[in-house]
């Protein structure tokens, strides 16, 4: 080993031997490169696409079958006793019980659910990055309010906060209820991400690449958010990516207790609501699959960006 | 004299409090790891502290730098106070070389924005120009400044070590501090570095604070040496002198534990034995912090500290901290034989 590291100290112009560049790859490309080598996860970005293109296309769904967003068939779409139809050839996926598509619905409520966990996951994760930078790095008093605080957040029935929350706010247009949904899955999932990060930078300001960056005479603001954040990549990747399929979920919870998004604004969740069990499972099934699909892909892909990020952790499901 | 002093360290306190409780926290010890401190460092010189591990010599090196505030006393640079909160000019004209080239660096981030922070922290230089000052550092320290994309994690311990002492040459400062180098690296590199420094040192006419355990090491590379024993210095002259004629027993200690190339050498050496560890700098020794371990101690040696002062026969400026400094001679295995042979306990005194 010395005496390979002896000639590359020695000859420090050494001319890339077959003339091919040799570029610089970062650890995020690195981790990328191995996530690609990841079946599971490759499918579950593949799954993941479909449901988003599902998403995108919705429009063009509610052109095709002729059955715009939020119109209604009640004569149609119903049979004699007033119960919506199952499958069909005008209504693929069936109809709801006041007689709209549920292909369609389904296909707008994927946009909301969507939109819904990847903007409170945002928002969790900007806010817990904030507050563990802050908490971990300045320390001493900042660090013991915010970590009790954090300590607060996590010990409080969520679910019972959540429905206070959103009845006294009740918000009187669904766009406002949308942004009530996720300012509460937020406000609700910040904490776990504070923490981790915390404890991070708890270690990571210890290093001597810090004492480094201190002797130079770079400021707090500066270490925090140049030295020490690209080193928090790959804790928050992981996390962040675990966050979503959580935030979605929470708001379908949110939706199907009538306290998430408001009618007419479609969401898995409030679909669900409106299912009618015992006669027209398509209800349950349509928006219970897509939400199943879609967690269980987002948490395989978050499982495959661990994985990819720190190949020395453990599988939590062994695969080859 | 006083006129080419580029650091002065008076009365050095640096104590790190041990807190406990869980709501109120509070003192209920504090390590002593710089515990009294007077150093001068000369314009143009190295100065070399060498001791065992624990000794403080980190701990000072990260005093002078600013990255502690000491407890009591103070630091002069260039006649003016450093304060708890060293000012940008300061940060300027020192800079410092960490012990671990793994993790001095940060593996998040480019070669050359770790080269290139020094210039945007300070406001120098920035886009292309940054980029070529930092190439130019690049090739100053050996490295090929095609590199300048890599990420640490690309580059071998001796490579990074450079990367290292690029980053503390971009502001041209005058005074730089080394802790522990060359320690981390093969030994084959240790001298390659150890050369390159020398080098840039006649080139850009630096300072240097190098500290060091490896004695032959700090030899070579120092004009003065400083021997630190649990937070104090017990011995300070021109390195020559120092290692020709050391006078605190600790010194001789050290200077008999260190390895010798020549085994014959090795084999007419008188290795002198210390009893016991080094107690710990929570609750240190009274007076001669090495008393409980000499083996001239008496009496006094535990109830009077002795002042660190040039000794009866030396040089003005070979100072010694001990009431019975040792003769040239003088054998110091048979001041304690008896002691040393009954006692089982592990040798010692240099780690590594």
């Amino acid at each position: 080993m010395s005496l390979t590291e002896l000639a590359a100290d020695a000859v420090p112009a050494d001319a890339e031997p077959s003339g091919r560049k040799i570029q610089g790859r970062s650890p995020f490309r690195l981790a990328m490169s191995r996530l690609m080598h990841d079946k599971m996860a490759v499918a579950s970005i593949v799954v993941l696409v479909l449901i988003i293109l599902f998403a995108i296309g919705a429009p063009l769904l509610a052109s095709w079958t002729g059955h715009p967003y939020g119109a209604q068939y009640p004569d149609i779409a119903r049979d004699s006793w007033g119960l919506p139809k199952g499958p069909s050839k005008q209504f693929w996926l069936g109809a709801d019980p006041l007689g709209r598509d549920v292909l369609v619905r389904a296909a707008y409520g994927a946009r909301i659910s969507l939109f819904v966990g990847i903007a409170a996951t945002v928002l969790a994760t900007l806010i817990g990055v904030v507050i563990g930078v802050l908490a971990g790095y300045i320390g001493g008093a900042v660090d013991a309010i915010l970590a009790r605080f954090m300590d607060v957040v996590l010990s409080f029935p969520y679910l019972l906060v959540a429905i206070v929350i959103a009845t006294t706010f009740r918000p009187h247009s669904t766009w406002l209820s949308l942004l009530l949904t996720i300012t509460v899955i937020a406000i609700f999932s910040f904490a776990a991400m504070a923490r981790i990060v915390r404890g991070q930078v708890i270690s990571l300001k210890e290093k001597e690449f810090i004492e480094a960056a201190r002797s130079l005479g770079a400021g707090r603001m500066r270490i925090m958010f140049v030295d020490i954040l690209p080193n928090l990549v790959a804790p928050v990747t992981v996390l962040s990516s675990l966050l979503v399929p959580t935030s979605i979920v929470f708001e379908a919870t949110l939706s199907f207790l009538g306290v998430g998004i408001q009618p007419p604004m479609p969401s898995w969740g409030s679909m669900l609501n409106d299912a009618d069990y015992r006669s027209s499972l398509w209800l349950l099934f349509v928006p219970g699959g897509l939400l199943l699909l879609t967690t269980l892909a987002f948490n395989l892909l978050g499982d495959g960006i661990r994985d990819a990020f720190d190949p020395r952790s453990e599988r939590l499901i062994t695969r080859k | 004299m006083s006129e080419d002093v580029l650091v002065k360290v008076e009365g050095a306190y640096k104590h790190f409090p041990i807190k406990q409780g869980i709501i109120f926290k509070h003192e209920v010890a504090r390590v002593h790891a710089v515990d009294g401190v007077d150093l001068e460092v000369r314009r143009g010189e190295t100065l070399g502290i060498v001791g065992e591990s624990g000794c403080g010599k980190s701990t000072l090196a990260r005093c002078i730098t600013g990255l502690h505030p000491l407890t009591k006393g103070r630091i002069l640079f260039e006649g003016k106070e450093v304060g708890p909160t060293p000012d940008k000019a300061f940060r300027r004209e020192v800079q410092m070389i960490f012990q671990d080239p793994y993790g001095s660096l940060n593996p998040r981030r480019r070669v050359g924005s770790i080269i290139g922070d020094p210039f945007d922290i300070h406001g120098i230089a920035d886009g292309a120009e940054r980029k070529r000052r930092v190439q130019e550092l690049m090739e100053l320290v050996g490295l090929n400044p095609e590199h300048y994309n890599r990420f640490p994690a690309e580059f071998s311990g001796g490579q990074r070590q450079r990367i290292g002492v690029a980053r503390a040459l971009a502001l041209k400062p005058k005074l730089i501090v080394c802790d522990e180098p060359v320690s981390a690296l093969d030994v084959s590199i240790q001298a390659q570095v150890i050369n390159l420094l020398k080098d840039l040192q006649d080139e850009l006419g630096l300072t240097y604070i190098f500290i060091a355990h490896d004695l032959s090491v700090v030899e070579y590379v120092s004009d003065r040496v400083a021997v630190m024993y649990l937070g104090k210095v017990t011995e300070n002259a021109e390195a020559e002198e120092l290692y020709a004629k050391p006078r605190h027993p600790y010194t001789n200690a050290l200077l008999s534990a260190a390895s010798v190339a020549d085994p014959d050498e090795a084999e007419k050496r008188e290795r002198i034995i210390l009893t016991g560890d080094v107690p710990s700098p929570i609750n240190p020794p009274p007076a001669c912090r090495f008393h409980p371990r000499c083996p001239k101690a008496q009496a006094i040696c535990s109830t009077e500290e002795p002042p660190l002062v040039p000794r009866e026969g030396d040089l003005p400026d070979h100072l010694t901290a001990c009431h019975f400094p040792v003769q040239l001679g003088e054998h110091l295995t048979q001041a304690r034989a008896g002691i040393a042979q009954e006692s089982t306990e592990p040798t010692l005194g240099v780690s590594e």
